[in-house]
């Protein structure tokens, strides 16, 4: 039984990809559409959670997501509370369940939680009181599910069905939880075949188990795939001596109109962001006309707002009157 | 109890709503018809054509706005909401198969007021079944029905439109 499933297959918490049955991932995505009309009206909420109260607990920052998934929330007449963990209770030796039980002692009904250990995420959920949900905004190298569902989301849009698909995921695979949530969803929606692209060093030694082809080369790697995944690279990777240079590694892995040209002409590139350009791709690329990377962000606030109204209000369907 | 036929429903409403629409000075080319999910658009697709209106059909899912998401929970099946057309000093047809408790009228308006500000709502039913919990009655009515609580009448379609009544209990 999955951990963030309850007894009726239900998503009770939302900490990974993996394991996640088809119909619910495809429940996600179906969900996610729905909630791109909101933004076509001009109020752009709809009063689903009115009343509720989500809980952005970040440990370790990052505007961006925790951005969207604010804006998710507020677009879901939820309130919410952002915690920056980093300058308050920790660095006065809270310890974590503490700071749990006094954050549910104000009512609140989710925690979006975003930590630099792998595991956090599930350690809470495993400590909240019934009835309160958790989502994992990116823990360690654990996993990044809901930065993997919009890019699930956004392949849709683009490919539709994924079985006929060839997916290449191009980067530091090793220290990567977008590319574990990637591929974990990408297997469980059945795409035709997912592909890893990098070098020995920034691959885990496990890789194929995931169910992957891997490849060292870009030129054989990017050969007819339909969607091109790049992995925001950290610049301490090359501190930490996995890999020679930066321009060393843009040579070898950077994405360039000259290495897509043997993909399929209408291959769509994608990058979770922030990209660093000249390093993990060019901006001809970036900002080319194959790239979705600006739709991803769009993408994430319908995701996420699918998750926490799928988390938060329970599952069924009313009749109508 | 004789399940009503639809077409000669149909034929009522939209005499009637022809004379409704007159009545407030609103042209069938400045109407904006727009059906609520699933029944209410497959009735308002047949109005639409009817009437020959000129705006495109709207269309509502009021799952989002539903007041019972705490207790039902969110339907996975929703529908993206469209309307294709300035809402803002428009005359509004809203039309639905069914007038219930008026839960779903009360969730329609107010998404349409998330939209804009319309002129003026007509509400369109083919059945008013009574058992209102909220003060809302229908402009124009194809016919209205007492049932008890525990049944409940529903629209079949989309091809062909035919009512069925199903007990709930």
């Amino acid at each position: 039984m999955n951990a963030q499933l309850d007894n009726q297959g239900r998503l009770r918490h939302f900490l990974t990809t993996e394991g996640l049955p088809r119909p619910l991932l495809n429940q996600i995505l179906d969900t996610a559409e729905s909630f791109t009309g909101v933004i076509g009206k001009s109020v752009k909420k709809v009063p689903l959670l009115r009343g509720r109260t989500v809980i952005n607990l970040f440990f370790e920052p990052s505007t961006r997501t925790r951005t969207t998934f604010e804006l998710a929330a507020t677009r879901l007449s939820a309130d919410v509370l952002n915690i920056d963990v980093a300058v308050s209770s920790q660095s006065k030796g809270e310890s974590l369940l503490d700071m749990l039980r006094n954050l549910e002692a104000m009512q609140c009904d989710a925690f979006v939680v975003r930590h630099g250990d792998s595991g956090t995420a599930e350690f809470i959920a495993r400590h909240v009181r019934p009835g309160v949900s958790v989502l994992n905004a990116g823990d360690g190298r654990h996993a990044h599910p809901t930065q993997a569902m919009l890019d699930m989301f956004t392949i849709r849009q683009h490919k539709g069905d994924f079985e006929p698909l060839r997916v290449a995921i191009v980067g530091d695979i090793l220290h990567s939880r977008v590319a574990r949530s990637q591929i974990h969803a990408l297997n469980g929606l059945g795409a035709g075949e997912v592909r890893v692209i990098a070098p020995r060093t920034l691959l885990p030694r496990d890789v194929e188990t995931l169910g992957v082809r891997v490849f060292h080369d870009m030129q054989a790697g990017l050969r007819d795939v339909d969607v091109v995944m790049m992995l925001r690279l950290q610049r301490e990777r090359m501190r930490g001596a996995l890999l020679p240079s930066e321009g060393e590694y843009f040579k070898l892995y950077g994405l360039t109109e000259e290495k897509l040209s043997v993909a399929h002409p209408d291959a769509i590139i994608m990058h979770p962001g922030p990209i660093n350009r000249g390093v993990e791709m060019n901006s001809a690329v970036a900002d080319g006309p194959r790239s979705v990377i600006l739709q991803q962000v769009t993408n994430g606030i319908a995701v996420r707002m699918a998750l926490m109204s799928m988390l938060l209000g329970r599952a069924g369907g009313g009749e109508d009157a | 109890m004789t399940t009503p036929e639809v077409t000669p429903l149909l034929e009522r409403v939209q005499h009637d709503l022809e004379g409704r629409l007159q009545a407030l000075d609103a042209p069938l080319d400045e109407a904006a018809m727009v059906g609520i999910h699933t029944g209410g658009a497959w009735v308002a697709r047949a109005l639409h054509q009817r009437l020959g209106l000129a705006l495109p059909l709207g269309t509502l899912d009021i799952a989002f706005y539903r007041d019972d998401v705490g207790q039902a929970g969110l339907n996975p099946q929703v529908r993206p909401s469209s309307l294709p057309f300035d809402v803002d000093d428009r005359v509004i047809v809203l039309v639905d198969d069914v007038l219930h408790t008026g839960r779903t009228v009360r969730a329609a308006l107010n998404e349409i007021f998330d939209y804009g500000r319309p002129a003026a709502v007509l509400l369109v039913v083919l059945v008013d079944r009574g058992g209102r919990e909220l003060p809302f009655a229908a402009d124009v009515v194809g016919t209205r029905l007492s049932l008890p609580r525990h049944r409940r009448i529903k629209l079949s379609g989309p091809e062909p439109l035919h009512f069925i009544i199903q007990d709930t209990a």
